[in-house]
């Protein structure tokens, strides 16, 4: 996996050259964010909320015991802004639009529909890679918004209703409040944005790679996805580093 | 350099030297052509000689281990040369894009490239379609057709391009002896209109002696005869006679 990595910056670079021709591809970049929109968005709730319950309900009790209910809100607030719901949306993503982006990008190299844009002069980065990536990366960061506000709510929910922390709605939010601030928003918006060109370049690379038939499709679609995947923890880890030193 | 005029002449195309290998199997060893400005040349040779191999390295999909594509001297992977010649290909599969329709199909170049208006490009996919004998089904999708189908439909796209140079891949390979003569009519009649040179690749031999100006014959990665068609019909070589001459003659024809 990791000797293609210089593979992938160049088409990360070739794909910031062709940034410029976004405006003239609108059209496939909406199209591929109504696709991205349409394909997670329940499921990124569904998620988000099940995520923020759980830490409540792992951590609430302990701290309840200890007085320390009033920081149960910054506890989940912060671990959700700053670190799961970027990296539980990315793995969301890379799972259901990183697997399609590299299957659909296999299957035109596989049947030399690439090819045939190439002798039309038209640039496959720029049709097929470029409206990805900008969708992309425009969708994620939104979707992790999304997911630390319903991640919250999840977490609130529990706190309430859950008899061994019992502490009252605004009891959480004034925590959240008081601890989360707006660079850990950044923090999280940071995050995504480098998940996202994870996933758009690993799973477009993927793609064009594809050699064989329908078997190397699903190679491709597999390895799209484990990479991205593995990549993301990888990146999530030094870039913590990085923004922690930056005090962001 | 005017654009214009670059874009009206038919150009030369030369192979020089050509050699390539698949993962040490070599399949071309070899290959020189010069083809002549204007001409229909067709490539002709048994199945799994290197043809569409052949092909691809003119059109610049592949590239070569030893020797050069020249398109009008030019080296086809040299810089601009896409921008500078319209050259178009129809593929062996036809290679549609599943994900469009056979409009949006037909008419990618001109959406692609911003070449025309919407309206005249639905005129031009349209008249196109028709040229093809598949008037109206514009908004079909390509898994809807049927191979030979598809095969038009690509002969479509390619005419749109109004190229200089088109390569044609077994245009005929999927069609029924009615519509594989009307390809081969359009193939001449695109010459003819806009002296494109024009490349047929087919192991057809109707459609090859039908439409060819010169012809040459590959064998296993080898070419082995250049000429007209007349020539070629006279050539010595007795592989070159078995591969035109062989046909379906295994049962004693029934008299009537
Ligand atoms: N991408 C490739 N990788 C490996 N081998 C290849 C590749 N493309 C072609 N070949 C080999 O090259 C040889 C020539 O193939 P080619 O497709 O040019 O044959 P062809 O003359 O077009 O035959 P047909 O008339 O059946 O289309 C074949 O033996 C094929 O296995
Ligand atoms: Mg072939």
């Amino acid at each position: 996996m990791f000797q293609n990595i210089g593979e992938m910056l160049i088409l990360f670079w070739r794909t910031l050259r062709a940034l410029p021709a976004t405006l003239r591809q609108r059209r496939k970049v909406a199209e591929q964010l109504f696709e991205i929109g349409n394909a997670s968005l329940l499921m990124a709730c569904i998620l988000s909320l099940f995520i923020g319950g759980v830490i409540t309900l792992e951590s609430g009790p302990v701290l309840a015991e200890r007085g320390l209910s009033s920081t149960i809100g910054a506890l989940v607030g912060l671990s959700m802004c700053k670190e799961l719901a970027p990296v539980m949306m990315a793995v969301l993503i890379a799972g259901r639009i990183g697997s399609a982006m590299a299957a659909e990008i296999g299957s035109m190299r596989v049947y030399q529909e690439i090819d045939a844009l190439s002798t039309m002069n038209i640039n496959p980065i720029h049709y097929l890679v470029l409206p990805r990536v900008v969708a992309i990366s425009f969708a994620l960061p939104v979707l992790v918004i999304f997911s630390m506000l319903v991640g919250w709510w999840g977490g609130a929910l529990v706190a309430v209703t859950y008899q061994k922390i019992h502490i009252t709605w605004q009891a959480f939010f004034s925590s959240l409040k008081e601890f989360v601030e707006v660079h850990d928003l950044v923090h999280g918006f940071i995050k995504s944005y480098a998940f996202a060109l994870v996933i758009g370049v690993v799973s477009c690379h993927q793609g064009l790679q594809t050699i064989g038939g329908p078997r190397g499709i699903g190679r491709s679609v597999t390895k799209a996805v484990v990479n991205s995947i593995v990549l993301i923890l990888i990146l999530d880890y030094f870039l913590t580093r990085v923004l922690v030193y930056f005090e962001i | 350099m005017n654009a214009a005029d670059a874009n009206s002449r038919s150009v030369s195309v030369q192979v020089r030297g050509l050699r390539k290998s698949f993962d040490g199997q070599p399949v071309l060893f070899g290959i020189d052509l010069d083809i002549q400005p204007g001409e229909i040349f067709v490539i002709m040779g048994p199945s799994g000689s290197g043809k569409s191999v052949l092909l691809k390295h003119i059109i610049g999909l592949e590239s070569p281990d030893e020797g050069t594509i020249l398109i009008e001297g030019q080296p086809i992977d040299s810089p601009g040369v896409m921008d500078k010649f319209r050259m178009a290909m129809v593929f062996q599969s036809g290679a549609l894009l599943n994900s469009l329709t056979v409009g949006e199909n037909v008419g990618l170049y001109l959406t692609e490239h911003r070449l025309k208006p919407p309206a005249e490009i639905a005129r031009v996919v349209a008249e196109k379609l028709e040229l093809v004998g598949l008037k109206g089904l514009e908004e079909r999708n390509p898994s809807e057709l049927s191979g030979g189908m598809k095969k038009r439909v690509a002969i479509a796209r390619a005419l749109v391009i109004e190229p200089q140079l088109v390569l044609y891949d077994e245009p005929t390979s999927e069609l029924d002896p009615l519509s594989a003569v009307t390809i081969g009519e359009e193939i001449l009649n695109l010459n003819q209109r806009t002296h494109a040179t024009s490349i047929v690749v087919t192991h057809d031999r109707d459609l090859a002696f039908g439409v060819a100006d010169r012809m040459a014959i590959i064998l296993e990665g080898r070419i082995v005869f250049v000429g007209t068609p007349d020539e070629t019909r006279r050539a010595p070589d007795p592989a070159i006679q078995k591969f035109l001459t062989s046909d379906f003659s295994f049962k004693p024809k029934s008299k009537l």
